[in-house]
Parts: structure tokens; C-alpha cells; sequence
């Protein structure tokens, strides 16, 4: 995440470590990928406890645009900034494949380069990665327009194929499938255009000019 | 767990006393099977290991590659194959771990895994079935988990493993040159533990792997925590960038025992340990207990005084434990004591030189027995085309690859499924790699099954447009003791170092894996092959194939159906002429693909080889989702019937697919390299369809290939 942010995008991208501050000047967070603390418990559970998410908390209250991809999502909704859960695959194994998702929010600080219904060739890895939601939640996601991508096809078994959602005022954005992984065009066995649309959405976002 | 009499004689000699049953436990520890290559140093000695990309240097637990621009990349190979056999989960999972931390060891990042597995017949043995789902479960939780991708490997199902599992992992590091470990270490240096705990898990491992699968012996598998070895891998790294270390060593069978004697032997030094300073995670551990036990996720890492604080502050920061244990001292004695006494001194050298011996060989008589056999009827080969697909040695691994997060590191430019995976490297580079084994054929011949596994390998580096520019070997065998077993081992050394000489690829690493055997008696000869392939330019990414375009086959089919999926999977027949490598002809056909692809000739180049002519151009039709008509009187082959010629599983073969427009090209490219070929096909409609002369002897529809292809494996471990 942190080559495809300051080498593929050149944005100004920093490493933050748990226990420490998040620096000023900040624009933008983005929660990455990973198997925090093992996935022991559930996964992102314990790093939803990390210090720094407090800080990362207040920041989502300011409005700050964050992005929390695959462990990253899965720590957002245990830390209560996203609504609903993250459960095991309906196959109970580890997945990690190319796929698409369609684009269904075109409003948020990382899709706001897309037309809706666009579609994504994406790769997918994760073994908690069907999304969850009871059905009052789910009733407000699609209320409020918080569901940002949808599967095109069944892959983990999540509630209405969803793939990524954001919270009501959209700045907090979740997804389990990988930007960062497809993004490029030597890794992606499709076309690379469509993912990469996810940072330069942000790049937009933060009026930021390369 | 014990020495020969004739080795404890020699300890005595050697240090003028007798040990006591602490020393005799480290001894023992170390002149096991598994740690000192007693049977098969001797053999080894004759492997190729200078190249001009070769750096070695004392203590690596790797091999290293200069791959330029300053950077290097290491490989090692190791098996866990008698704990997988009791208990599947954790002993894969340890076994990723454990080749990861050699990796480690040589100062750099474990970029990826491979993995080959071995089993029993799945189709039939549910035992066989249960192993297999749990190693890969066990090598995907711990793999993904420290977000190294597991980017290839291969799966052999044979009956000669049942009741058994060979389960072998390999890995790639990648770092730049100037930080990679030197390896010395001076007088008054600490030498400090770093990582997992030790308890009793795994005592006696490298004993228990050095005997004949008899018991269950469960305390003697490793229990695996990948948190801890990422929190290590991550500790050890910075710790390397901050200079902390000055040499290093990961505790892998024998533990503590063979790490110090090793590393006190290796650098020409001497070591003072006190073993009641270890971290522990259980109570009265005794001292022979702490030095053998094999706990896992633990580095041994050696520190100046200067450095020593740093060194403690990374720990710390990571919350990784940590216990310094000794210090380094003149000489070359590891001197082990718990608290005040001393409860082993002994001279490093002679613990870790057990006495070579000199194993008889003698050529085993089922060889006779196997080398001529009745050629079986040709069935229906439309349907036995099928039949052959959905073989679980021949169909799609997706079930298994799609388990492993084989894209983490964003490095996986040529994905699992095609011949081999490509990495691309931080200086522009691309990284080739491909493990390939075949009991089958090792079995029919020891000699010339192993040079075609190496020359395997190396096809699958080519297909993707890389050089071979260094190998690994890991070679498994079972009770060295049997002069028949030893010979195919002797066998396959030899081919080995035969194809390494000839092709200029020098062995950068190995390990040996013998004792596999269970009550049903010895393993078929299994060594595996890894080979590294370099890319300079751009990796060949297969392109799509479109109606018209042509499949051209460069390389002779031969009636060498020995060992062939086809004589054993469809007509259980064993025996026969195995196929032999031509080394002239493979490295000429070589070399004109590679020339094929740098000038950009080709969409895709695919290896034929297990299944043969037949699964190889179904394969190619399946991914390339159309369908082919081929002529099977235009391959280049020795007078072969047409089921030989559709399952003859002949090396230095390779299919390529042509744009019409290319093809004159592609031909005089050939006929200059003085390369059997031909445009065997063309692409269009949905029939994968074979004839002979004007008559189509086999057809099947490609949809109906790519379900048993991709489903077949799938289907057999869901279901029970």
C-alpha cells in the first residue's frame, strides 16, 4: 500500500506505528492489509484496541477521508467506525483470486472519478471477509447510500454481495477487495485502469496536483 | 535416540572421556541423520556450486544469487515430512516456518513460499484425503498470515505414499548485497535468543525424522505461531538495518544443540551458554531438554556489547521476547551451563563433524522386474482424454493455490497455474522460480527421473522468458541403510550433478530426507528440483490465443511411456522406458525459446509434460477458453502409435502459440537453432480436436474438458 500511494501515485505517504501519534498535517488515513496481531481472536479485533485508533476516531469525526482495505476494514467495523462484521467465507477457507466489483456510491472521497455501476477487476484475499449486517442495519446502509461497491458475483457468500461500505457521511470507507494489488498494470491480469481510479478519486478528493 | 556404538566409541576417543547424558543428548542431536548428512556428504561433495552469480560465505543457511544493481536473492529447501505424516497442520505450518527463518538468517526478506506435496491416492484413501486438506490448510494459515506469498509448487498423488505425506517447502529472499550477514563474531560478544519460547514441543524432532515412520510420536511435532515469527522476521530486519548483528543462525532441528554447536564451529570461536537464562514457556525444563528442544519461531542472534542495547530496544519495541544467553569466547568449546555448573563442554568441531560413513549400494532388483513390460491396449482416447484431465496428478491445483494469498508483497507479476510464477524485483528484474519432482518417474529411473525433473524445471523457468541461473535440490529416499535405496539415491546425485555441469547451473542449496518409510516400506526415490530463473527484460505474460492462430511444437516425442500418468493412472501399469533427456537437443530447444520470446514471437509458451502432448494442449485450449485442431502425423516423433503419441510424456518439449503473421519467423528461428518442430494446430471454434492423417482419432469439447480439469480436485476433498 505504501509503494502504490508514494510510487505509483506520488502521494506523500507515511508509516504510522500503533503506539504512536499520527503526525500533523494529515489529509488522509488508510488502514491497510495484514493479519493484525495473527487474526488471533477475530480478525482486527485487538488492533481496533491499538492507541492510535482513538486519534484515527477523532479524525472520522472531523470528516477526514479513510480507507480501510481488507485487515483495515475489518478493524474499522471492530472499532465501531463502520456498521456490521466481517465473518468467515461460507467456503471456510482462505480465498485469494481476481474478481469484480461494481461500483454502487460514486460520492465518497475514493470513487469520486467513477460513473455507478462501473465495473472493477480487483483482486480478493481474505479468509473473514463476508460482510455481515442485520437487517435494520442493512435497511440504512441502503437508506443512506452506504454501500459502496457489490460483488458481480457470489464469491464469499457476504450479504448482498457486499463488498464495501462507508458510513453515513461516506468519508469512512471499507473495502475487503485490494486497490493497491490492481492498481498496476503488470499485476493485473485485466485492466489496472478501473482500481487505480480508487486513489486518483482520493488524489481529486484532496486537490492534491501531480 | 542414541548413538551407534561404533559413534560412541569415536565420541570417546575424540574428546578422551566419556560424555555425560547431556553432552551425549547434543551429540545425538546433531550426529542424527537429519543434521549431519552422515550417509549422504560423501555424494553431495560432487553438485556444481561456483557460478559467477554464487556468493557464499560461512554459516549461510542459504544459497545466495547476485542478481545485480547491489541486490541478491536466497533460496533454501527444506522437508517436514515425518510430522506432516502424524499431524498434517502443524507440520507443514512449521515447515513454511522453518525455511523462512534461513531465509531470514542470510539478512534478507522472505519474498515467497513454494510448496511440493506429496500424498497417498486421494481418489481412493480418505486417510490420504485428510492429510492433504490439513497441510495446505496449515501452510495457507501460516503463509498468509506473515503476508508472504505462496507463489507455486506442485502435487503428486501415488499409492507408494500412503499412510504418509512428503510435504517440502521452499522460499525466496531478497535484500541488498551490502546488508547481508558477514557472519564473524569476537571475543566477548552476546549471543542472545530471540523470539518464541522453548518448551517441550518438538524434542528429539531431527532423532524422530532421521528414523522409520513406527510410532505416532507427537511431542515430537513443532507447534506453529505464525504472529510470533512475523513479530521475529520484522525484529530481525531492523535489527540487521541498525547493524545489530554480526552473525546469526535460526534454531531448526536439534535446536539450541545444533545452532550453537554450528555456529561455534562455523566461526572459528567459542561459546559460553547458560541454558537456566533461555526463556522458557514451561516449568524444570531440564538442560538436555532446553538443548534439544525444537520450539519454534527462534533466531540466534550474535550482538557486540556496543550493539547490545539497541538490539534489546527492537525487541522490545516489537514485543518480541528475548534472553541473552552467552557470550562469545576464545577457542572453540560450546561450553553449556544451567546457573553456576557446568553441564557440557565440548569441542564444537567434533560436534558437528559426525563420522561419515560409506553406505553400500547395490542395484535393486525391481528394476529387472519393471524395466520391459506388455504395452496395454489403446482405449477410447476421447474419453480416456478426459479421463486423464480429470486425474488428480493432471487437474487444475486452484483448490489448493486459491487458499494461499500467493499476491501479498504486490511483487506476483506471473501468477500460480502457468508453468512457473514470476516476481518482479525492486531493480527492474524479474525473478523466475518452479519446483518439480516425479516419483513415477525416479522410481522406473532413479538417474534419468531426476535429470527430467531438473530439465522440467528448467523448461517452466523458460516458458516464461527467464535464464536458469541457480538450483536447489531436496532429495528424498528412504532407509539409506537398504544398499538397493542407497543406490537410487547415488543414482540420483549423479544425474543431478550431470544436468547442473552440462547446463552451467550451480546448486546454491539442498537437504536431504531420508528414513521415509513407513509399514508398507520405503518412499519411491522423490528428489525435487528448484530452479531460479532470471528475467533482464520483460517476463513472458501469456496473451490470449484467437481463432487462426497456430500452435507450434518444438521438441521429438518419443515412445518413453515409463512412469507416465497414462501407464499408471489409466492402465496401472508400472514400468517401461522412462523418458531420458537429450542435453544437446534440450539446450538447443531452450535457446530458441528463449530467443522465440525476447524478439516477441509468441503469445504463450507452455511445457509439455506430465499427461503429455494430449493434457498439455487441452491445458493450453482450457485456459485459453477455445478450441484447437491438431495433427498429430505432423508432430515431430519417432514411429509412435497415436495414444503414445498423446501421452508420452517426453522432455525438452515445449508448445507455443503463434500469431499467423509471426509464423514464418518463428520457423526460420527454429531451423537455425537446428530444433525439431512443426505448426502442429490451429486455434478456433470449441473442439480440442486430434486426427491423424484425415481421420480425428480424439475430440472433446473445451467446456467439457475445463469442468473435469478445474472441478475434479475440488470436488474430491469437498466431499468427505
Amino acid at each position: 500500500m505504501h509503494h502504490v500511494l508514494t510510487d505509483v501515485f506520488k502521494l506523500q505517504s507515511q508509516l504510522v506505528w500503533h503506539a504512536d501519534d499520527l503526525p500533523k498535517n494529515v489529509d488522509a488515513i488508510v488502514l491497510p492489509g495484514g493479519f493484525s496481531y495473527g487474526d488471533r481472536l477475530r480478525a482486527g479485533v485487538i488492533a481496533a484496541h491499538s492507541p492510535i485508533i482513538a486519534q484515527v476516531k477523532k479524525m472520522a469525526e472531523k470528516g477526514m477521508p479513510i480507507l480501510g482495505v481488507c485487515n483495515g476494514f475489518q478493524i474499522l467495523t471492530e472499532a465501531g467506525l463502520l456498521p456490521g462484521a466481517l465473518l468467515k467465507n461460507t467456503s471456510l477457507s482462505y480465498i485469494c483470486r481476481w474478481t469484480e466489483i461494481i461500483v454502487k456510491n460514486n460520492k465518497t472521497p475514493f470513487t469520486n472519478k467513477f460513473k455507478l455501476n462501473q465495473r472493477i477487476p480487483i483482486a480478493i484475499a481474505n479468509g473473514e471477509g463476508r460482510y455481515y449486517a442485520d437487517k435494520e442495519t442493512l435497511h440504512m446502509l441502503k437508506k443512506n447510500n452506504q454501500i459502496v461497491f457489490t460483488y458481480g458475483e457470489d464469491v464469499n457468500g457476504a450479504t448482498m454481495k457486499i463488498a464495501s461500505i462507508c458510513n453515513k457521511e461516506g468519508n469512512v470507507v471499507g473495502m475487503m477487495p485490494h486497490p493497491e494489488r490492481s492498481a498496476e498494470q503488470i499485476l493485473n491480469p485485466k485492466d489496472a485502469k478501473p482500481a487505480s481510479m480508487i486513489f486518483e478519486s482520493l488524489i481529486k478528493t484532496l486537490g492534491v496536483t501531480a | 535416540m542414541s548413538l551407534t556404538p561404533q559413534e560412541s566409541a569415536y565420541l570417546e576417543k575424540k574428546i578422551g572421556r566419556k560424555p555425560n547424558p547431556v553432552e551425549l543428548q547434543i551429540v545425538a542431536a546433531e550426529w542424527s541423520e537429519h543434521c549431519s548428512y552422515k550417509s549422504s556428504k560423501k555424494h553431495l561433495k560432487t553438485l556444481p556450486r561456483k557460478g559467477r552469480r554464487v556468493i557464499s560465505g560461512p554459516g549461510y543457511d542459504s544459497g545466495v544469487l547476485d542478481v545485480g544493481d547491489g541486490y541478491v536473492v536466497t533460496v533454501h529447501i527444506e522437508s517436514h515430512n515425518h510430522p506432516s505424516a502424524v499431524e498434517p497442520y502443524g507440520g507443514a505450518a512449521t515447515g513454511v516456518g522453518g525455511v523462512i527463518r534461513d531465509i531470514l538468517s542470510a539478512g534478507t526478506r522472505p519474498i515467497a513460499i513454494l510448496d511440493g506435496l506429496r500424498f497417498g491416492d486421494i481418489e481412493k484413501d480418505t486417510h490420504a484425503r485428510w492429510l492433504f486438506k490439513n497441510a495446505v490448510r496449515g501452510i495457507a494459515d501460516y503463509g498468509n498470515c506473515l503476508g508472504i506469498p505462496t507463489i507455486g509448487g506442485e502435487i503428486e498423488f501415488d499409492r507408494c505414499f500412503t499412510n504418509y505425506a512428503l510435504v517440502d517447502v521452499a522460499s525466496v529472499g531478497f535484500g541488498k548485497k551490502e546488508r547481508l550477514i558477514q557472519n564473524r563474531a569476537d571475543r566477548g560478544d552476546y549471543v542472545v535468543l530471540i523470539g518464541g519460547s522453548t518448551g517441550r514441543d518438538g524434542i528429539g524432532g531431527s532423532q524422530f525424522a532421521s528414523d522409520k515412520l513406527e510410532s505416532e510420536n507427537r511431542s515430537a511435532v513443532q507447534i506453529p505461531d505464525p504472529f510470533i515469527e512475523k513479530l521475529v522476521i520484522e525484529a530481525i530486519l531492523e535489527a540487521r538495518n541498525q547493524k545489530c548483528i554480526k552473525a546469526m543462525k535460526d534454531l531448526g532441528g536439534g535446536g539450541l544443540s545444533c545452532a550453537v554447536s554450528e555456529t561455534s564451529d562455523a566461526l572459528s570461536v567459542g561459546i559460553e551458554l547458560d541454558v537456566a537464562l533461555v526463556h522458557k514457556r514451561e516449568q524444570n525444563m531440564s538442560p538436555t531438554e532446553l538443548m534439544v528442544s525444537e520450539s519454534q519461531e527462534r533466531m540466534l542472534v550474535i550482538t557486540s556489547p556496543e550493539k547490545l542495547q539497541t538490539l534489546k530496544e527492537i525487541c522490545e519495541k516489537l514485543r518480541v521476547s528475548y534472553s541473552i544467553v552467552g557470550r562469545v569466547t576464545e577457542g572453540n568449546t560450546m561450553q553449556i551451563k544451567y546457573d553456576k555448573d557446568t553441564v557440557a563442554k565440548l569441542p564444537s568441531d567434533v560436534v558437528v563433524n559426525a563420522p561419515l560413513l560409506d553406505r553400500p549400494a547395490s542395484v535393486p532388483k525391481y528394476l529387472a522386474r519393471i524395466s520391459s513390460i506388455k504395452k496395454p491396449k489403446a482405449p477410447n482416447l476421447s474419453q480416456t482424454l478426459l479421463r486423464m484431465l480429470s486425474n488428480p496428478n493432471i487437474a487444475s491445483k486452484h483448490w489448493v493455490y486459491t487458499q494461499y494469498d500467493h499476491e501479498v508483497g504486490i511483487r506476483t507479476v506471473i501468477k500460480p497455474g502457468q508453468d512457473a510464477s514470476v516476481l518482479r524485483l525492486d531493480n527492474g528484474k524479474f525473478l523466475s522460480v518452479k519446483i518439480d519432482g516425479n516419483s513415477k518417474h525416479c522410481y522406473v529411473n532413479p538417474r534419468q527421473g531426476v535429470i527430467g525433473c531438473f530439465d522440467e524445471a528448467c523448461r517452466n523457468i523458460v516458458c516464461t522468458g527467464a535464464t536458469p541461473i541457480g538450483m536447489v535440490d531436496h532429495l528424498q529416499f528412504g532407509n539409506p541403510e537398504d544398499p538397493e535405496i542407497f543406490w537410487t539415491f547415488k543414482e540420483s546425485v549423479e544425474g543431478i550433478t550431470e544436468y547442473a555441469k552440462y547446463f552451467e547451473i550451480p546448486c546454491v542449496g539442498g537437504k536431504v530426507s531420508l528414513y521415509n518409510e513407513t509399514d508398507d516400506g520405503p518412499i519411491k526415490p522423490t528428489p525435487l528440483i528448484g530452479v531460479l530463473g532470471l528475467i533482464e527484460g520483460k517476463p513472458l505474460i501469456p496473451k490470449k490465443a484467437k481463432k487462426g492462430d497456430l500452435l507450434v511444437m518444438v521438441g521429438l516425442t518419443k515412445d518413453e511411456l515409463g512412469g507416465s500418468e497414462y501407464y499408471e493412472y489409466v492402465h496401472d501399469v508400472v514400468g517401461g522406458a522412462c523418458p531420458a533427456v537429450d542435453m544437446v537437443s534440450s539446450r538447443s530447444n531452450q535457446e530458441a525459446v528463449l530467443e522465440i520470446i525476447g524478439q516477441g514471437m509468441t503469445k504463450a509458451v507452455h511445457d509439455c509434460s506430465k499427461g503429455g502432448l494430449g493434457v498439455a494442449i487441452s491445458e493450453l485450449c482450457i485456459t485459453h477458453e477455445i478450441g484447437c485442431m491438431v495433427s498429430l502425423d505432423k508432430v515431430p516423433s519417432e514411429q509412435l502409435a497415436e495414444d503414445e503419441l498423446l501421452f508420452s510424456e517426453s522432455h525438452s518439449r515445449f508448445l507455443l502459440i503463434v500469431e499467423p503473421s509471426k509464423i514464418k519467423a518463428v520457423r526460420a528461428l527454429l531451423e537455425k537453432h537446428k530444433v525439431k518442430h512443426d505448426a502442429i494446430g490451429k486455434f478456433s471454434g470449441k473442439n480440442i480436436a486430434f486426427k491423424n492423417k484425415s481421420k480425428v482419432v480424439a475430440s472433446v469439447m473445451v467446456d467439457k474438458a475445463q469442468e473435469k480439469w478445474l472441478n475434479s480436485l475440488g470436488s474430491l476433498v469437498s466431499h468427505g
